[in-house]
C-alpha cells in the first residue's frame, strides 16, 4: 500500500456549498495567505443547490449554476477536494482521514457538511423509481430515469404520461414538482398533515399556493403518508399505498419528507451535538478550534431566542461567513437567522419570515388583502415576530429588518400591511441616519453613496 | 420636492433608446425605476440601493447573481444567473430592490455604470440627492 499522503492547511472547510464558500470569502478578507483547503463528496464546484429544480427541468446546465465564477479557487488560492470523502475526523490530532487513504492536518475546522434527506426503510423503498431530491446527482438520476421510455406493456412503447407520487408537500417536495411539471410528468403531492408548505407558510399562503398547483393539474392528497410503496416483478416502481389502504398506480415515488443534519462524522468525537452541531455565537462548536454551520448546526435564531436549526441557504452563508471571521482570528457575532423563505412557484411569489402561525397567546394579527397581494404581521409584545407576503413583496425587507432589529413597532404597527407602507411609515430615526450624507464624505465622482433627505 | 424627476430619469437611464418620449411612449416593457421616491407630509426623499459594506443581499443570494465589486464596492445583479427567487428583496433594509416580472430578474440601482454621476443625481433640480464616496 501506498503511503499516506499528508497535507498540512492552514483552514479546513468540510463542506463546499453557501456555508464553505462564506467561510473562504471571510477568510480571504482578513488573511490572504493562510492556506485553505476545502472538501466535498460532491464531485462539482459550488452550485446553486436550489437550482437543481431548473436543472431537472431542463432550463439550467451546471455552467449556468455555479455559485461563484470558475475561478473561484484558484483566484481565492483555495486547495479544492471535490469528489473527495472523508473517513473520519481526528480531533486529538487536528486531522482528518480520507476516505482515499489521505490525511489532512489542519489548525482550525469548518463543519459545513449540511443535511441528507430523511429517508425512512419502508417496504418498497429500494424499488427503481425512489428518489430523493437535495443534490445535483439526484437531479441527474431523475433526469436519466425520465429520459428512458416507460417500461413497455406486452412489448408495445407506452405512451402514457408518467406518473409520480412525491410523499412531502414542503419546499423540497414542491420544488421537485415543479420540475416534473414542466417535464410533462403527472405529480400526485401527498401531505401528511393540513396543507401544503405548512412549515414556511401560514393557511391563507399555502392556499395560494395550493391553487397555483391546482391550475397547472398537480394533484394533492393531505392528512395523509405513503406507507408502502409496490413494485412489479422487475423491481419497478408500480404504485403508492397511502396510510388509508388506498392505492395510487406510479411509475415514480419522491420522498421529500426534510432533511436532518449530516452528523456521521462528528459521532463519538466528543463534540456538542443536539440535533444538530451545537455552536455559540461565533460559530464555535464545544470543541474551541472546530466551527460548523449551515444546515447541521444549531445556530442562533434571532426571533425565538433560542438555538435550532434553520437549514435555508442565506442563513448558511452568513453563518459560515462568520465562522470564517472567527477562524481568522476576528471575534465576530452570528447577528442569528431565522426560518426565511421566498418562493417563486408556477408564478406565485410569497416570501415569509419568523413565525407564521402563531401557537399561543398573546399574538397580534395584521393583515390585508386584495386581488393580487396578501400581507400579514404579527406581532407579540411590541415587536414583529413573524410575517407573509405575497404579490406586493418588494418592501417586505425592510419589515424583515424590524424583525431582525426587533424595533418597537406598537406606534406605527397599523401602517405595516398597508399599500403605501415604506421608510416613511417609520420612525425618523429609523431612515435620516442611512440615507442621509454622512458628514465626513465629500461628494466626489467616484462610486459612492447617494439620497439625501430633504424637506421640500 | 417631490416631483418623481429622480424616477423618470433612471428609467431613462436604464432604457433601450436613452431617450425619454421613446422610453415611456414606444419601449415595451417600460423601463422600471432603480430609486423610489416617498412622500409624507412636507418629507420626501429617493431611496436607492445604498451598497452597503456589509451587503445583506448578496450574501442571501442564493445564486451567486448578487455581488459586490471589491474594488468599487457597488452591488450588482448579474441577470444571466439571477432567477427571480426575490430572496434578495426579503432582506433588503430599504426596499430598495425591484422586480422585473417579465424577465424574472431582480432590477436595482447599478450608479449609471458609464456615467461619472447617476442620472437621479444629476437631474435633481433641488440638488437634494447627492453622489459621494461612502468612508470605508
Amino acid at each position: 500500500m501506498a503511503t499516506k499522503k499528508i497535507e498540512k492547511v492552514k483552514y479546513l472547510i468540510i463542506g463546499n456549498s453557501a456555508g464553505g464558500i462564506g467561510a473562504v470569502e471571510a477568510i480571504r478578507e482578513k488573511d490572504k495567505t493562510g492556506t485553505i483547503a476545502i472538501i466535498s463528496d460532491e464531485p462539482y464546484p459550488a452550485y446553486s443547490r436550489p437550482l437543481i429544480s431548473p436543472y431537472l427541468a431542463h432550463e439550467r446546465t451546471l455552467e449556468s449554476m455555479l455559485y461563484r465564477p470558475a475561478d473561484f479557487y484558484e483566484k481565492n488560492s483555495v486547495q479544492a477536494f471535490l469528489g473527495v470523502k472523508v473517513e473520519r475526523l481526528d480531533l486529538e490530532n487536528h486531522a482528518i482521514d480520507l476516505a482515499d487513504k489521505g490525511r489532512i492536518e489542519w489548525q482550525k475546522l469548518l463543519l459545513a457538511t449540511g443535511g441528507v434527506p430523511i429517508f425512512p426503510k419502508t417496504e418498497g423503498s429500494d424499488l427503481k423509481g425512489v428518489f430523493t431530491f437535495t443534490t445535483l446527482d439526484d437531479a441527474k438520476v431523475i433526469d436519466k430515469f425520465l429520459g428512458k421510455p416507460l417500461r413497455q406493456a406486452q412489448g408495445k412503447p407506452s405512451k402514457k404520461k408518467v406518473k409520480a407520487v412525491v410523499i412531502g408537500g414542503g419546499l423540497i417536495g414542491v420544488s421537485v414538482t415543479e420540475a416534473l411539471v414542466k417535464r410533462g410528468v403527472a405529480v400526485t403531492i401527498v401531505e401528511l398533515r393540513e396543507r401544503v408548505l405548512n412549515v414556511i407558510l401560514d393557511e391563507v399562503a399555502s392556499a395560494l399556493a395550493d391553487e397555483a398547483l391546482k391550475k397547472v393539474g398537480v394533484k394533492i392528497v393531505t392528512g395523509h403518508t405513503v406507507s408502502k410503496i409496490t413494485g412489479d416483478s422487475a423491481g419497478n416502481v408500480a404504485g403508492a399505498i397511502f396510510d388509508d389502504g388506498k392505492e395510487l398506480p406510479c411509475d415514480m415515488v419522491i420522498v421529500a419528507i426534510g432533511v436532518q443534519p449530516r452528523l456521521e462524522l462528528v459521532k463519538d468525537t466528543g463534540i456538542k451535538v443536539n440535533r444538530g452541531i451545537v455552536v455559540d455565537r461565533h460559530m464555535t462548536t464545544s470543541n474551541p478550534d472546530v466551527y460548523a454551520c449551515g444546515d447541521v448546526a444549531e445556530a442562533y435564531d434571532f426571533v425565538l431566542g433560542i438555538n435550532r436549526l434553520t437549514p435555508i441557504w442565506p442563513n448558511a452563508y452568513v453563518g459560515g461567513r462568520v465562522a470564517g471571521l472567527n477562524m481568522a482570528g476576528v471575534p465576530t457575532d452570528y447577528p442569528g437567522g431565522t426560518a426565511m423563505n421566498s418562493s417563486h412557484y408556477f408564478g406565485v411569489s410569497v416570501v415569509s419570515a419568523g413565525v407564521v402561525t402563531p401557537t399561543g397567546d398573546g399574538y397580534e394579527e395584521l393583515s390585508a388583502r386584495s386581488d393580487h397581494s396578501y400581507k400579514k404581521v404579527l406581532v407579540k409584545d411590541g415587536l414583529v415576530v413573524g410575517m407573509v407576503f405575497s404579490g406586493d413583496i418588494e418592501k417586505a425587507g425592510i419589515i424583515y429588518n424590524l424583525i431582525k432589529d426587533k424595533v418597537k413597532v406598537e406606534a406605527f404597527k397599523q401602517t405595516l400591511v398597508a399599500s403605501d407602507f415604506g421608510l416613511l411609515s417609520l420612525p425618523e430615526e429609523r431612515w435620516r441616519p442611512k440615507l442621509e450624507l454622512p458628514a465626513k464624505a465629500a461628494p466626489s465622482a467616484a462610486s459612492g453613496k447617494s439620497g439625501s433627505p430633504t424637506g421640500h | 420636492m417631490g416631483c418623481h424627476l429622480c424616477e423618470v430619469y433612471c428609467q431613462q437611464q436604464h432604457s433601450k433608446s436613452k431617450d425619454l418620449i421613446k422610453a415611456f411612449k414606444t419601449e415595451t416593457p417600460r423601463p422600471l425605476p432603480r430609486v423610489r421616491m416617498e412622500a409624507k407630509g412636507s418629507v420626501s426623499f429617493s431611496v436607492r440601493c445604498q451598497h452597503c459594506a456589509d451587503a445583506p443581499c448578496t450574501q442571501a443570494c442564493l445564486t451567486g447573481a448578487l455581488s459586490k465589486d471589491p474594488v468599487t464596492g457597488v452591488v450588482l445583479v448579474d441577470t444571466e444567473k439571477c432567477v427571480g427567487c426575490w430572496t434578495c428583496i426579503l432582506v433588503c433594509p430599504f426596499g430598495a430592490i425591484r422586480r422585473d416580472e417579465e424577465q424574472g430578474k431582480a432590477v436595482k440601482c447599478d450608479l449609471c455604470r458609464g456615467r461619472p454621476t447617476p442620472a437621479c443625481v444629476d437631474n435633481c433640480p433641488n440638488e437634494a440627492l447627492i453622489f459621494a464616496e461612502a468612508e470605508s
